[in-house]
């Protein structure tokens, strides 16, 4: 929590020096509940960094509204309950004035009935559909959804001209949800799953699983639904037992630690992710090339590592916020959160967003490019 | 003992004779002194609590304190361990949860049957495994609590998997006990009822038989206790305790993942026991209190709360070999 | 029958590596009495060193070798600083001593290594080799071929040595070792130093098939406990059968069952086995303690 107390600090300095003059105002609080460590920290991580990047940031261009920002980030350790304990803290003991995060949607919906009763502003930075369907009032998400991934992969695989899937998704929470939403999207796209198979977070060994697909006839194309450094040792075990199945990953692995890990075993490996991994080959007139070219600099300059999309979603979260504030005039909950709901046309790392009363993302597949891994690099399929 | 003959003994007796007669016969006032403590401090805390994030963290050192006696029962009292205890709360929590949400059961009703079948279960699983013998025990309950996580967390269905569940507010004779200021006298009163419960098993000859179990079960059952239905019933206690605290931390969080019944949960139970004291019902509440702070108190040390945490456990295990309140009782009577 | 070669040759792999982290908790167990919870920490600290070593530009032998002393190294820093000092604590106080050096060494590795997964290259290549339909990646070799190494020099170890044979003594009865002469504490310490160094071994030979992270050691070493109880604790034989029946349980159960319930099997199978014989598949029956 060094990094924090340096912000506050720096946040502090800065306010004090500016409050001489002029106005004391209260700085903004941000409240962020994330998986630093634990399972999921290689989601938690990266957001935690550029939250903590763009509040100096804007604490540097003078703020919000002239309020300096405070963040206030609080490590769940990838635990629901801990993220539970910790919002009732921002809610209650910080006061907050908005809280973003919940790294993943385990987390996330142990958040939810806190916010929901505290009426408090929520921007999720996970994926499943659950946290935004239904809508519910004060709850708002920025990555695309697992169901908009399996969507995107059922896409490119009609248009190769496949239409069965054999199905092998992790036990972690991102895994199940995937595996719901993906049989549930299949049947609607005319895909037929003929193999439904699922492997541990923490196993070393896939090839049973591999084993058992590939003796089944008919699976035109395999998709992966896992996160971290399952989906390499699937993807080693694949080239392992020689399996020429076309071989989908889905947005989870979208990290260059996923190409380190797996090696040439990743070649023509393809994935649906935003366009930020992607963001020198986007063509110029993309509307979202200087955002995404920019958080990719500003990111691997501040910290010496490779963006990964899951640091994006933060950045979409705190821009969302930070424009929702200016439109609403300032931090009262009600207000802002409408402005989160009317946010549109806003163009992040994600996508281009359009909020509604009926839309806590904004996000369509189209914001999902679909990527080929090509000699060790990311490569923009169409 | 009455209060009248209390203050008899304590009017004309000389020091001496007063100490040997606390000794022999403690009185009510002494005997229940940290009880007594306990229940002001718990009556005056509401008073300065500042807002609901603290009775949030006092809640949760409560329902932690409840779990950690009824485990020190089997632990300290039986010397038996037991790596899944996580399990039973889980049960708890998930029978509670499916019930009332899945089908539409009455939350008290909920909360009672799966205490009953969890304390079945727990029959069960006692008579069959408590004849093993320590690390081996530590492996079945290990195993135990693993395999409840697992059954949890792949039944999504029922359980909405990995992702966990949402568990309404329970209702108790047309009173809706939801917020943290209305749970708070909830867990209050459980814990002294709790530590109240476990002091007059401990006193009494049954208590007395499991003191002599933690010693040597063989000479136990030389002098004709029943070893196998002591256990047998602390083990069933312990878990039905558990489930039922399960099924209360459900409802008050509003909401579970499988990670309530995880290897980590049920490692942090034996650890408050240990830390705390075994076979010290007031170390269980010192134990759970710590354990429960910790995380709140290292939050700002991002990376090295693990560590911090570990050189702890470590510490205290190495200069307060007994647990944090023997150790520290053992050192007070020899100072005076 | 192809299917059945290649859940064969992976519960097999799986297996060697589960006998390697459960040969460290017997060793363990056999000189102090202790399950050491810290035993996957080794396995995960053994394949963190030897990643971060390579990827600094030294030669993967050199790598190997200086991950594993420095392994061996903190067994015998772990042994000397928390379970030492507390001799004479209760068995449950050890269990909870080990539980927090576990913790420490997870937590020294998430500051100083990262949080990132790191993999090692395979030592002879990653080109599998086609046996009956199947495929065996010459590092499965690696790992079946030196755990056999191990257990034969072990076995050596324990029958020849004197250092081995105040081990064994010490196991069966520590007074009586002490009384003829066996220094039980430096046993301890050797104990501790030869399975830290076994547990880096193991995390070495897996880390190329399996990646590894500060996180790695929690799951790998609870592997390694319920082998090295199916087997029987404190048996050499028993971690050796429990680690190479758990693999093979677990991948043919993936394989011809379900792979969701892949890891609940084994729990019930120990579970199954403890009730028929309460002290494992080998371990041998002793009298309680008066």
């Amino acid at each position: 929590m060094q990094k924090f107390v340096k912000t506050a600090v720096a946040a502090l300095s800065l306010a004090a020096v500016a409050a001489v003059p002029a106005l004391a105002a209260d700085p903004i609080k941000i409240g962020s509940v994330l998986s630093v460590t634990g399972p999921a920290a290689f989601l938690g991580d990266p957001e935690a960094k550029t939250l903590q990047l763009y509040v100096e940031k804007l604490n540097a261009a003078g703020g919000l509204l002239g309020r300096k920002i405070e963040l206030v980030t609080y490590d769940d350790g990838s635990d629901a309950a801990k993220a539970n304990g910790f919002t009732k803290r921002l809610i209650e003991d910080d006061k907050v004035d908005v809280i973003l995060g919940g790294t993943t949607t385990g987390a996330t919906m142990g958040m939810v009935p806190l916010v929901e009763r505290a009426e408090m502003p929520f921007i999720s930075l996970a994926g499943a559909v659950v946290i935004v369907e239904p809508v519910k009032k004060w709850v708002f998400k920025t990555p695309h959804t697992d169901r908009m991934a399996a969507e995107r992969v059922f896409a490119d695989m009609k248009k190769r001209g496949f239409s069965k899937l054999a199905l092998l998704s992790e036990t972690s929470g991102f895994g199940q949800s995937g595996r719901k939403e993906t049989i549930a999207a299949a049947a609607k796209a005319g895909i037929e799953i003929v193999a439904d198979e699922t492997y541990g977070p923490k196993d070393t060994d896939v090839t049973a699983q591999l084993t058992k697909i590939k003796g089944i006839a008919g699976a035109q194309a395999l998709l992966v639904f896992g996160l971290g450094q399952g989906p390499a040792i699937v993807t080693k075990n694949i080239a392992q037992l020689g399996l020429k199945l076309p071989h989908y990953e889905s947005h989870g692995v979208a990290s260059a630690q996923y190409i380190q890990l797996s090696g040439d075993a990743s070649e023509g490996v393809r994935l649906p992710a935003a366009a930020l991994i992607v963001a020198d080959d986007l063509p110029a007139a993309d509307p979202q090339k200087p955002v995404v070219t920019g958080y990719a600099k500003a990111y691997s300059e501040a910290f010496k590592a490779e963006v990964s999309t899951f640091g994006g979603h933060a950045y979409d979260a705190l821009m969302i916020y930070a424009d929702a504030v200016k439109r609403a005039g300032g931090t009262d909950k009600a207000k802002v959160r409408d402005a989160i709901e009317a946010t549109k046309g806003f163009i992040g790392t994600g996508g281009v967003v359009n909020m509604s009363a009926t839309d806590h993302m904004g996000l369509d597949v189209t914001a999902f490019k679909m990527l080929e891994i090509k000699g060790g690099k990311w490569t923009l399929v169409d | 003992m009455s209060d009248a003959s209390t203050s008899s003994i304590l009017g004309r007796a000389s020091p001496e004779t007063t100490a040997a007669a606390l000794a022999t016969a403690p009185s009510f006032v002494s005997r229940h002194a940290p009880t007594l403590a306990l229940v002001a401090v718990l009556a005056v805390l509401p008073l300065v609590l500042p807002n609901a994030f603290y009775f949030d963290v006092v809640i949760r050192i409560m329902a932690n304190a409840v779990l950690a006696i009824a485990l020190n029962l089997l632990i300290g009292y039986c010397g038996q361990i037991s790596l899944g205890h996580a399990g039973f709360f889980g049960l708890g929590a998930y029978g509670s949860a499916i019930l009332t949400t899945h089908y539409d059961w009455k939350a008290p009703l909920a909360l009672v049957v799966s205490a009953a079948v969890v304390g079945v279960l727990a029959w069960i699983v006692a008579r069959v495994i408590l004849r093993l013998k320590g690390h081996y025990l530590a492996m079945a309950t290990l195993g135990l609590g693993i395999i409840v996580t697992i059954v949890l967390t792949n039944e999504a269905s029922l359980t909405g998997g990995p992702d966990g569940m949402a568990v309404g507010d329970l209702n108790i004779l047309g009173i809706r006990l939801y917020g943290e200021r209305v749970w708070y006298p909830v867990f209050a009163g459980l814990l002294v009822v709790a530590i109240w419960l476990a002091g007059n098993l401990v006193e009494s000859p049954a208590g007395r038989a499991l003191r002599a179990l933690h010693g040597s079960e063989v000479a136990a059952r030389v002098v004709g206790i029943d070893t196998a239905s002591f256990k047998t019933r602390v083990f069933v206690l312990s878990a039905v305790v558990a489930a039922i605290m399960g099924s209360l931390t459900a409802h008050y969080l509003g909401f579970i993942t499988p990670q309530v019944a995880s290897f980590h949960k049920s490692v942090e139970l034996v650890t408050m026991v240990v830390v705390g004291g075994m076979a010290s019902i007031w170390g269980s509440v010192v134990g759970a209190a710590l354990l429960s702070l910790l995380p709140d108190l290292l939050a700002h040390f991002e990376g090295f709360e693990t560590v911090i945490f570990g050189v702890i456990l470590v510490a205290t295990m190495i200069f307060l070999p007994r647990g944090i309140v023997p150790s520290l009782l053992r050192l007070i009577r020899r100072e005076g | 029958m192809s299917q059945f070669l290649q859940l064969l040759f992976s519960g097999l792999t799986v297996g060697a590596t589960y006998a390697l982290s459960a040969l460290g908790f017997s060793m363990i167990y056999n000189a102090s009495g202790v399950i050491n919870f810290a035993q996957g920490e080794f396995i995960m600290l053994g394949g963190m060193v030897a990643a971060v070593l390579t990827a600094s530009g030294l030669p993967l032998p050199f790598a190997v070798v200086a991950a594993i002393l420095v392994v061996a190294f903190v067994g015998l820093l772990v042994e000397k600083l928390a379970i030492e000092p507390a001799r004479d604590a209760d068995i449950t106080s050890i269990i909870i001593i080990t539980i927090g050096v576990s913790m420490i060494l997870r937590g020294v590795v998430e500051v100083t290594l990262g949080k990132g997964n790191l993999t090692l290259p395979h030592f002879s290549g990653d080109t599998p080799i086609a046996i009956g339909g199947a495929t065996l990646l010459p590092q499965s070799l690696w790992v079946m071929v030196v755990t056999a190494v191990v257990v034969v020099a072990l076995a050596a170890f324990f029958g020849r040595t004197r250092v081995g044979k105040g081990i064994l003594a010490t196991a069966h009865n520590r007074l009586a070792a002490q009384l003829v002469g066996v220094d039980v504490k430096k046993v301890l310490l050797a104990s501790f130093g030869l399975a830290a160094a076994l547990g880096a071994v193991g995390g070495v030979l897996i880390t190329p098939i399996a990646t590894t992270s500060y996180d790695a050691g929690l799951m790998l070493g609870l592997k390694g406990f319920v082998a090295a109880t199916f087997g029987g604790l404190g048996s050499g034989v028993g971690a050796i059968a429990g680690g190479v029946l758990l693999g093979l349980i677990e991948t043919m159960t993936a394989g011809y069952v379900s792979s969701s319930y892949k890891d609940a099997v084994p729990f019930v199978l120990v579970l199954v086995v403890l009730v028929v014989r309460p002290r494992g598949l080998f371990g041998l029956g002793s009298s309680d303690r008066v």
